[in-house]
């Protein structure tokens, strides 16, 4: 153990962005109670300044990469990258928020900074080195997000998704926390070059290993719903605040494919023969679950729900792939999903409606007619979301079945196009309401978003656009990432 | 940027200036939007005067990055078969815009914007010569389309706009898994240079793969064409699409799949195309034969014209699996002629539809009293589509049956059938909607073709005589490709050299036929 604890000042450059999101969520807090009624909008300013401002401190902390802390933190480009994306979610989410905090008079300084807290808990993931920080991101992550989805406590539904998501969603941590405890115990470490290390020596079971693994895998298979353990997630996300379940679609689930991709690449990549087969039958599982269940919903967020389940197995693809190509891929893919869905969701957000009374699919019908500039942007959403080229969505299955197919798995790529044409279906479904159905009630009733939303449509929008178009600068960036430190 | 991309480049623009404008200018974006497509016609003509024959390879390339990473290049070019393909698109899309003139009368602005969007991805499906670039385009093509339907469509519109997403989404998935496959063999999804690796034997595909990489690709272009039995998206298509949307379809979009089985089944894989020529054929003589009984006892005129396209168009598939230079020239120019004549078919149904409000056949009766130069155009463009010598279809479906009888005289024989069962079910329909008594409804609602429609028609007719009469303004840059892409595919020039000497003697004397055949043709 090093002798020195105090961290010099490369390390706190390095751990910049969670700085500034603990001290503005902090200063949140203890300004609700001076400007909850008479700026109620203060708290999302002040939230998106401090995630721009977490942003530009991400790509600081990047002109120092290397290890901080006593090895616990790393600042790779892999990192920087899901920082970066984090941080992006956060800032969007946030812009979709106003207009429903403000239609369910529930402006307070304490959701901004539980979204800010739960950003930070994914920044140390994303960027932790040990299986501890790990753990502790994951944790402070997590316990931001129970508390969002049952924000509005005096709504049902709105408890009832906190509640099941905090039980099943300790349960998994609790597998979790398991695995890295026996993992501890075998090598002796929790550093995960480390126990990379240590696997590599003859004199360690093997077998062991890969029944920590195997409990790790189930917590964070939980984490990014992915099947056999995604059951929770078309409740909760039903349930929850609409933006709420738009960051948990995104943000949680992006961070924890993170470590997935970084613990089981890194610690566990001796054992891959024997984890890539499960990992191939969970991507398998999670989208033709996916797919098939979301075909016959009428709830817009159940629907979105399955659908996440679905780009959930996709980004599995990747991962079952177990290259740096795939790594890539599931990286670029987490970016090109997590904007079309929160695009998809911030018109949800916009249709909803107090109370969150209008979420069936009819509820869209004719928006296409009454608010032609929502209905393009969501057109759009849903074009990516099938995958047709010159979207994100395309680019992203296109590097991940390619690295499927680079990697041998035939099977598993042609089924999962297959899955993608079924997907096809539901997302249309949204497109011909939309566009062939006669405005209804609902949609006769919408008035034109408001600048914070236009702002949650339009920014996705074009970030969807860019990544159809010109996919080459991030993709770069992301397979010059995927080679992680060993 | 080179002829080739600006004609890209501009219905693309065209699309996104048409969105900015005001909803209300309806004339406006009509007259705008009818000015980029006529535009985009003129300037096509340039290709036609610009393209040099007697060069192997694509004229008008232009091969640039797009994505580094994996290598994925902005590769256009034509040769002499695009080329006709890409004229068929331009000078079609200037009469959708016409026709739709006042058919449409809700969300006008986005209609026409689609038609160009539509315009757009068709000529860069043809145009595309980097695999990667040439599914985009595929793919593009597929969005205008389904609004085109589900939006402006009649009142089964929905589910035949679903049905024709998801049909084309299956078949090309697969075939995106095949062109990323090839890519993960060949390195690189530029199109010349794959085929030159698979020529010269440097990646040499076993049997199994390169079955199954024929028959993903096949199966996506196999489903647009339709083959029979991948045709039930069709019918409901062209019958709940506006009449514009019917046009593009027949005439240019289901020659996406005919020219994808020219363009890169055969020349890909050659071996597995010849192995399975027997039952693609055998499905393509039962499409023929089908398509026309089918056709012919539809009481809704557009759903007749439709089938008559699966049995059309089955001719096309036929004339491709003969390996015969004829049969190949012969379905490239039917794949040109169809578009014609079938398109101007829908034009004149979509006329009738305008004066009566109806597609059923009981409808009408005694037109030609009443509208006789509606009935003498739609006579002519009868008898051009159920081959009649001298005007354009005759001298496609004649090549297609003289090349499958050099392959194999019964494709002929049954084949034939069909040719005599067109001529059945449109007469038969003829007789039933332009003579016979006249009704009070009928004569109320019937006025004399108007100044557009004028428009509209009198290019498709000239055109259908044109192509009857002068074939060799079309087929000389046509044969030059459909010679390189069966060179090939012929045995000869195959890796295994034991059957080469007789392929070559099958060979020489189908080119000489091939010139006879123009001979009588003409």
């Amino acid at each position: 153990m090093p002798a020195n604890f105090a961290p010099s000042a490369d390390d706190m450059l390095r751990f910049g962005p969670e700085t500034i999101l603990t001290i503005a969520g902090t200063l949140l807090m203890v300004l609700d109670p001076l400007f909850a009624k008479k700026l109620p909008r203060m708290f999302g300013h002040l939230s998106i300044a401090a995630l721009v401002a977490a942003i530009f401190a991400a790509v600081a902390a990047s002109s120092v990469p290397g290890l901080a802390f006593s090895n616990l933190l790393i600042v790779d480009g892999f990192g920087t990258y899901f920082r970066i994306l984090v941080l992006c979610i956060g800032i969007l989410a946030v812009l979709s928020s106003y207009m429903y905090l403000e239609r369910e008079q529930a402006e307070t300084g304490e959701y901004h900074a539980l979204i800010l807290f739960s950003i930070m808990g994914q920044c140390v993931m994303v960027t932790a080195n040990d299986l501890i920080m790990i753990f502790i991101g994951l944790e402070i992550s997590s316990i931001a997000t129970y508390i969002l989805a049952g924000y509005l406590r005096n709504d049902k539904r709105n408890n009832e998704a906190a509640l099941k998501y905090f039980l099943l969603g300790s349960f998994a941590t609790g597998f979790f926390l398991y695995g890295i405890a026996i993992i501890y115990g075998l090598t002796g470490t929790t550093q995960l070059g480390a126990i990379r290390s240590s696997l590599n020596t003859p004199e360690t079971s093997l077998m062991v290993a890969g029944v920590a693994a195997a409990l790790m895998f189930v917590g964070l298979c939980f984490k990014v719903s992915g099947a056999p353990f995604q059951v929770w997630a078309p409740d909760v996300y039903q349930g929850a605040p609409a933006p709420v379940s738009a960051f948990m679609a995104t943000g949680p689930k992006a961070a924890a494919f993170a470590i997935f991709l970084r613990i089981f690449l890194t610690a566990f990549d001796r054992i891959a023969v024997s984890w890539a087969p499960v990992v191939w039958a969970c991507a398998l599982a999670s989208m033709t679950i996916g797919n098939f269940a979301a075909l016959t919903q009428n709830n817009l967020k159940r629907m979105l729900a399955y659908s996440s389940i679905a780009h959930a197995g996709y980004i599995l693809v990747a991962l079952a792939s177990n290259s740096e190509i795939g790594t890539a891929a599931a990286m670029f893919y987490l970016g090109a999903y997590a904007l079309m869905n929160l695009g998809a969701f911030a018109v949800i957000v916009y249709i909803s409606g107090k109370g969150e009374t209008n979420l069936r699919l009819e509820d869209l019908a004719g928006l296409g007619r009454k608010q032609p500039f929502t209905a393009a942007m969501m057109t759009v959403f849903l074009l990516s979301l099938i995958g047709v080229p010159l979207t994100g969505g395309f680019f992203g299955k296109f590097y991940i079945f390619r690295a499927a197919l680079d990697a041998h798995l035939t099977w598993l790529a042609v089924l999962g196009l297959l899955n993608s044409a079924v997907a096809a279906y539901y997302y249309l479904r949204l497109l011909v309401v939309m566009y062939m159905h006669e405005p209804g009630e609902v949609t006769n009733a919408l008035e034109a978003p408001g600048p914070a939303l236009q702002a949650a449509l339009i920014l996705p929008a074009v970030g969807t656009f860019f990544l159809g178009i010109l996919p080459g600068t991030v993709l770069s960036f992301a397979q010059a990432a995927s080679s992680f430190v060993k | 940027m080179n002829l080739l991309e600006i004609l890209i480049a501009v219905p693309a623009a065209g699309f996104l200036v048409t969105l900015l404008m005001p909803r209300a200018q309806e004339q406006f974006v009509k007259l705008f939007t009818l000015g980029v497509s006529l535009l985009v016609f003129a300037l096509s003509l340039g290709l036609v005067t610009g393209y040099e024959s007697g060069k192997t390879g694509q004229q008008f390339v232009h091969n640039v990055v797009w994505i580094s990473n994996p290598d994925i290049h902005w590769h256009v070019g034509i040769d002499g078969l695009s080329l006709w393909l890409i004229i068929l698109s331009t000078f079609l899309t200037p009469i959708a815009i016409l026709i739709s003139w006042s058919y449409i009368k809700k969300q006008v602005k986005e209609f026409f914007a689609f038609l160009l969007l539509l315009e757009f991805g068709l000529i860069g499906v043809f145009a595309a010569w980097d695999l990667f670039l040439f599914y985009t385009f595929w793919e593009v093509v597929l969005v205008p389309m389904y609004f085109l339907i589900g939006i402006w469509g009649h009142d089964r519109r929905i589910y035949a706009a679903v049905k024709f997403f998801l049909y084309t989404m299956v078949g090309s998935v697969l075939m995106l898994a095949a062109i990323i496959y090839v890519y993960t063999l060949a390195g690189t999804f530029d199109y010349a240079t794959i085929l030159e690796l698979f020529r010269s034997g440097r990646i040499a595909l076993n049997h199994t793969q390169e079955t199954l990489l024929f028959l993903a690709f096949f199966l996506a272009f196999a489903i647009k064409v339709p083959l029979f039995p991948l045709h039930t998206w069709l019918p409901d298509a062209h019958v709940e699409a506006p009449t514009a949307g019917s046009l593009m379809l027949a005439s240019v979009m289901l020659k996406m799949g005919t020219y994808g089985l020219v363009r890169f089944c055969l020349p890909m894989f050659p071996i597995a195309a010849r192995e399975n020529a027997g039952w693609i054929n055998v499905l393509a003589i039962i499409g023929i034969i089908y398509g026309a009984l089918v056709a012919m006892v539809q009481p809704n005129m557009k759903k007749l014209v439709a089938y008559s396209s699966v049995s059309h168009l089955g001719f096309v598939v036929l004339g491709i699996f003969s390996f015969t230079q004829m049969g190949l020239d012969g379905a490239v120019y039917q794949m040109l002629n169809h578009g014609i004549s079938t398109g101007a078919l829908f034009v004149l149904v979509g006329f009738l539809y305008e004066r009566r409000h109806s597609l059923a056949i009981k409808d009408f009766g005694g037109v030609a009293t009443a509208a006789p130069w509606l009935a003498i155009t739609f006579l002519i463009t009868t008898l051009a589509s159920i081959g009649l010598p001298m005007l354009n279809n005759f001298v496609g479906e004649f090549l297609i049956l003289q090349g499958a009888a050099q392959a194999k005289f019964a494709w002929t024989a049954f084949a034939a059938v069909g040719v005599i069962l067109s001529a059945c079910y449109m007469l038969w329909m003829y007789q039933r909607v332009f003579f016979g008594p006249l009704s009070d409804d009928v004569k109320h609602h019937m006025p004399e073709l108007n100044m557009r429609e004028w428009a509209c028609i009198v290019p498709l007719i000239v055109m259908m005589v044109w192509m009857g009469m002068r074939t060799q303004t079309f087929l000389p840059a046509v044969s030059e490709t459909t010679a390189q892409i069966l060179e090939r595919t012929s045995p000869a020039a195959m890796v295994v050299p034991a059957a080469g000497s007789p392929a070559v003697a099958v060979a020489l004397p189908s080119v000489e036929i091939a010139k006879g055949g123009d001979q009588n043709a003409r």
